[in-house]
């Protein structure tokens, strides 16, 4: 037997359209579609929750725990004026956070549906990662006019040191969007190539003959049990990297240094 | 050397830079640990911080990752 099972752990990223093909200004793909599940998800999550009832029941405590955690996090981070950046900061955890979960789950035992990430697409996180940047930009040129250069010259740099000192910060800032959104996108191909390669391995372990096809089979779905666990929380942690570093970008942008 | 092994020679090196970057993340987890159990009255309010420098180290592993995914499919 030992059939020859190639499993391309690609093919999960592709962008296939819907209706019509891709040519088009318009085309309906399965990345939009997913796009707009996200939004059902988080605009049902957030209705169910914002019934502004004096005791809150269960789904407005959840709703109240995750503003909480934003508006909190701004406060740290930014200070009273950060609540101004309450809504983009939101908007943009819940997408990633929404976006990242979906792509997790098992939508596959239903023939025909396949789960797809929205977050894995560079094109996806780079718009969330240059609207973050552009608030930044706004927000500084806004409050500080030309002062805002200043956040490139740290306190104290010797005068020698000006220049480099300056090329160097400013380096650094004008790569923020890249990182910001390379993070996010490569964290969430890694994992769930890791997972589709798990899983061929249990497709074709279970294909092959003898004892060891099936052994290499229930280890790997050992294993993929796990990386389950671990990628759920890698979902989490990085949809909060991103509203954090996103909420230092915007004091930097507020408060210069 | 045929090209095509050359591909997979370089993406396995690359890939030394994923593990490079666990050992990076370990270190900023542990010393956050160290220090947060010297001091747990101060550990929660350092936890931005941590997820900062796990934020640093974890995207140079990616980007290590991202080449090795470069040179095995893109170039």
């Amino acid at each position: 037997m030992a059939a020859e099972t190639k499993i391309d752990p690609m093919h999960q990223f592709q962008i296939d359209p819907l209706v019509g093909g891709l040519e088009g200004p318009f085309a309906f793909t399965n990345s939009a579609l997913w796009m707009l599940i996200v939004l059902a998800a988080i605009w049902l999550f957030m209705m169910g929750g914002m019934k502004r009832q004096l005791v809150p029941g269960r789904w407005q405590m959840a709703v109240e725990g995750v503003t909480g955690f934003i508006t909190s996090m701004l406060a740290t981070n930014v200070g009273p004026e950060g609540r101004k950046y309450v809504p983009w900061v939101f908007t943009v955890f819940m997408f990633v956070l929404i976006a990242n979960l979906m792509g997790m789950m098992p939508f596959g035992v239903v023939p025909g549906v396949h789960a797809f990430t929205v977050t894995s697409q560079f094109t996806v996180t780079g718009i969330l990662a240059v609207i973050s940047f552009a608030i930044v930009l706004i927000v500084g040129f806004w409050k500080h006019g030309f002062h805002f250069f200043s956040l490139f010259i740290p306190h104290g740099t010797p005068k020698p040191l000006l220049p480099l000192i300056f090329l160097i910060e400013l380096l650094s800032f004008m790569v923020r969007p890249f990182s910001l959104a390379l993070r996010l996108f490569v964290a969430m191909i890694a994992g769930h190539i890791l997972m589709k390669v798990f899983g061929s391995f249990i497709v074709s372990g279970l294909n092959a003959d003898g004892v060891m096809g099936p052994a290499i089979s229930l280890l790997s779905f050992a294993f993929i049990i796990g990386v389950s666990a671990l990628e759920l929380l890698v979902c989490a942690i990085q949809a909060y990297v991103f509203a954090l570093l996103t909420s230092l970008y915007i004091n930097d942008a507020v408060n210069l240094h | 050397m045929d090209l095509e092994a050359a591909k997979v020679i370089g993406a396995g090196l690359a890939a030394i830079g994923v593990g490079t970057a666990a050992i990076g993340v370990g270190i900023v987890f542990g010393s956050f640990l160290e220090s947060a159990l010297r001091n747990p009255a101060a550990a929660d309010s350092q936890q931005g911080r941590l997820f900062i420098g796990f934020a640093a180290a974890e995207l140079l592993g990616l980007i290590a990752f991202a080449v090795a995914m470069i040179i095995l499919y893109a170039v």
